[in-house]
């Protein structure tokens, strides 16, 4: 009788669809096909993609590379802790190390030039979080993760944790300038 | 000795099996004093994440914040899943429930789990938030408690599988199962799935706590729990899919549109749901966009196909049964004329609305691989699930409360008043709760996090003022739910200790042959199958009203979708 009872048609399979059913059916197919399609679609032709570019790393290895980068690169510090702001050459390659609570070293990168962005955390899960654009990436222990990307709009951005990462995790922030 | 004992509900003409009945309540009880627990630190949560309020300091709301989490998704959800497991194989089925023992050591090892889990978070040094992402570590006892709580749920999910075993060879039901059951044993297959993952995960990371294993990886971990975690949610949503549909059977005697179509598309969960696990990991590294693509689309969405099904089906069910009562006229006669002062209805109804507008949207927009870049982390994500775990599992749960009262109860109904509102504050109060919350995601406010000021931090980010004005009607929202949800628990806990008590026939013992279903009547093949509906409708169509409101839903769909690939078009190019 209902759903909550056995069908009354024992063979109930041969039940035709109702027209309701069927086109409905067709068209959310249909949808899901475009939705589907739309991944794949803007990997080709869409410019927002996260790369897939990773390699395993160690906490020691990493800091070492990125501390390595940074003296090269330094071209001041800021705030109290002194934290240094690297301006790596347009094209090339800067390091982010994200560790608790802080995000190392600074980056002022150029206006439509292209970096090579490597994240990797030295303790727990980080969340890269680039404000106002709103890009989220989220960064692991033990994972160098290379993203490329193009500022588009010079001004100064902020990095914040947006994955929980203990006690002080709302504290952990960051500045990134993007210069003409 | 077997326990035989029955009765009979004259009201409904459903069957109670003295020991599923037992468990039923037990189970029901469990789930809403986690409720009430649960509740009470989503008031604590609200009030923090407030700026104008900020009342917990930092530790104490990330304590807070895990707590509510397990209260609610493992806890409340699951405790209410395993009331509603045997109630749809016994109850429905009228059977006996297979290996009663089982069932109770697999209650209690539900509560101590869930009690060890609690206890281990409000010591203070398990504040790993639910999701406990390694390598932060929590007391081991966190993972032990999940791991017996686990272990109870799968005995469940076994006690339910028995049951029906039961029913087929004791002859209790014709034919197949009804769909609702289906529906539950569909729930019951994905939580045993779920359950295996989460132990070959939280094992390993008991094991690690307790200094057994030296390193867990963090993306292995990552993957492998999230087949757990959202998985786990994919119960809720076979579960609170199968009560849309008794539901409308209680309420309007509404028999589904084709049971071919139900059920292919609980099939289609099964085989397709579990994947949209992935779509915790589409901003991580060392992952491939092939394997992202493939499964955040549930293999081409075929799982997102399903939901779009039963959310045509359920409202078009009610709509032939009540066309068929003479509702005819219009396309939305069948719904003015819809019992909207029951609170059974009601809330089932907000509840399909919300999950499919708030919840089923936007949760196929961040689970597409590029558009979670700027959705990842953020406090739209809370949003998207308070809408598909809150608007669309428990209130539908709650619906089905306001049935089981004085069904399995057998207590009248305390503060009618007050019931036919519930599911209007709840509802409505927390769907703009998941609404504004998905506002402040879009503008980047972060979730888990105690402080969007970054009060005295030099490097800190000044959000946009919307942003603030987002999670004030956030705040005020979830208040509006939190009163709802309080409604609720007065109303559940009062009809159930102090509710007026209505009289039935208590049990009886059955004999195997008493218990044994009726055959059925042979029917003519060409009136079983042929055109059942009657002349109702309009052109050939038996539920205008329903396809109607079906594509204001595509049309919300596709357009809120391109709206956020064109937001992504604009940031920062990556590759």
């Amino acid at each position: 009788m209902s759903a909550i009872e056995p069908p009354v048609e024992r063979i109930w399979w041969k039940q035709p669809l109702d027209r309701v059913e069927g086109t409905w059916i067709v068209i959310a197919f249909v949808w899901c096909i475009v939705m589907f399609v739309m991944m794949p679609y803007w990997h080709i032709y869409g410019k927002q993609n996260l790369s897939n570019e990773a390699y395993r790393t160690t906490a020691e290895a990493y800091l070492k590379k990125a501390t390595e980068s940074a003296e090269k690169t330094t071209v001041r510090t800021e705030t109290d802790l002194k934290i240094p702001v690297v301006h790596p050459a347009p094209g090339g390659d800067a390091y982010l190390v994200a560790r608790l609570w802080q995000w190392w070293p600074m980056l002022e990168l150029e206006e439509g030039k292209t970096y090579r962005i490597h994240l990797a955390s030295m303790d727990f899960l980080h969340g890269f979080s680039l404000q106002p654009e709103n890009i989220n990436i989220q960064v692991h222990p033990g994972y160098e993760h290379i993203v490329t990307v193009t500022p588009t709009r010079a001004g100064t951005y902020s990095i914040i944790c947006n994955e929980y990462c203990g006690i002080n995790h709302h504290t952990m922030a960051s500045k990134l300038y993007v210069v003409k | 000795m077997i326990n035989r004992n029955f009765r009979t509900d004259p009201a409904t003409g459903l069957v109670f099996h003295e020991t599923a009945e037992k468990l039923i309540r037990a189970n029901a009880v469990a789930a809403v004093v986690s409720l009430l627990v649960g509740g009470i630190l989503a008031f604590f949560v609200i009030m923090t994440r407030w700026p104008a309020v900020h009342l917990l300091p930092a530790d104490w709301f990330y304590l807070v914040l895990t707590a509510h989490g397990v209260d609610m998704l493992v806890l409340w959800i699951i405790f209410f899943e395993i009331a509603v497991l045997y109630f749809a194989g016994c109850v429905l089925l009228k059977c006996r429930l297979a290996a009663p023992k089982w069932a109770w050591t697999g209650f209690w090892l539900m509560v101590i789990g869930g009690i060890m889990n609690n206890v281990a978070v409000f010591r203070g040094d398990s504040s790993v938030m639910f999701t406990s992402y390694v390598p932060m570590g929590a007391h081991p006892a966190f993972y032990l408690g999940l791991i017996l709580f686990a272990v109870g749920a799968l005995i469940g999910c076994f006690v339910f599988l028995g049951s029906l075993v039961v029913a087929k060879s004791e002859k209790t039901y014709n034919g197949s199962l009804p769909l609702v059951t289906f529906g539950a044993v569909v729930a019951c297959i994905i939580a045993v799935f779920t359950i295996a993952s989460g132990a070959i995960i939280l094992i390993p990371t008991f094991l690690w706590s307790v200094g057994l294993i030296p390193t867990i990886d963090s993306l292995m971990y990552k993957t492998v729990w999230w087949a757990f975690g959202h998985s786990s949610q994919q119960i809720n949503v076979s579960a609170h899919v199968a009560i849309w549909y008794a539901i409308a059977a209680i309420v309007f005697g509404a028999k589904p549109m084709s049971e071919k179509v139900s059920r292919g598309a609980f099939l289609l969960y099964i085989f397709f749901l579990q994947l949209a696990s992935a779509h915790h990991l589409l901003s991580d590294p060392g992952l491939t966009s092939n394997w992202k693509i493939f499964n955040t689309s549930y293999a081409m969405y075929l799982a997102v196909l399903a939901s779009m099904v039963h959310g045509l089906t359920v409202p078009g069910a009610i709509e032939v049964a009540q066309r068929q009562k003479g509702y005819n006229r219009g396309l939305f006669e069948w719904l003015r004329k819809a019992p909207w002062g029951n609170p059974v209805f009601s809330g089932m109804f907000i509840s399909l609305v919300g999950f499919g507008f708030l919840g089923g949207i936007s949760g196929v927009m961040m689970g597409t691989e590029q558009l979670n870049l700027i959705i990842h982390n953020t406090i739209y994500v809370p949003g998207h699930f308070h809408a598909t775990v809150v608007v669309g599992t428990t209130l539908a749960f709650m619906a089905m409360t306001y049935f089981l009262i004085p069904t399995l109860f057998r207590r009248e109904i305390m503060f009618p008043k007050l019931a036919k509102w519930q599911p209007y504050l709840f509802g409505l109060g927390m769907s703009g709760f998941a609404l504004f919350m998905m506002g402040a995601g879009t503008l980047g406010v972060p979730r888990r996090h105690w402080d969007m000021t970054f009060a005295g931090n030099p490097l800190g980010y000044e959000f946009a003022g919307t942003a603030y004005l987002m999670m004030g009607l956030t705040a005020i929202c979830g208040l509006i739910a939190i009163i709802g949800g309080g409604a609720y628990l007065l109303i559940t806990v009062g009809s159930v200790f102090f509710g007026k008590k209505i009289d039935v026939p208590e049990y009886r013992t059955l004999t195997l042959r008493e218990g044994a279903a009726p055959r059925p009547v042979r029917q003519p093949v060409a009136v079983a199958i042929g055109a059942h509906h009657g002349n109702i409708g309009i052109a050939g169509f038996v539920a205008p009203g329903t396809f109607t409101l079906a594509m204001v839903f595509l049309v919300a769909f596709v357009l809120y979708y391109f709206v956020n690939w064109k937001y992504l078009s604009t940031v920062w190019p990556l590759s």
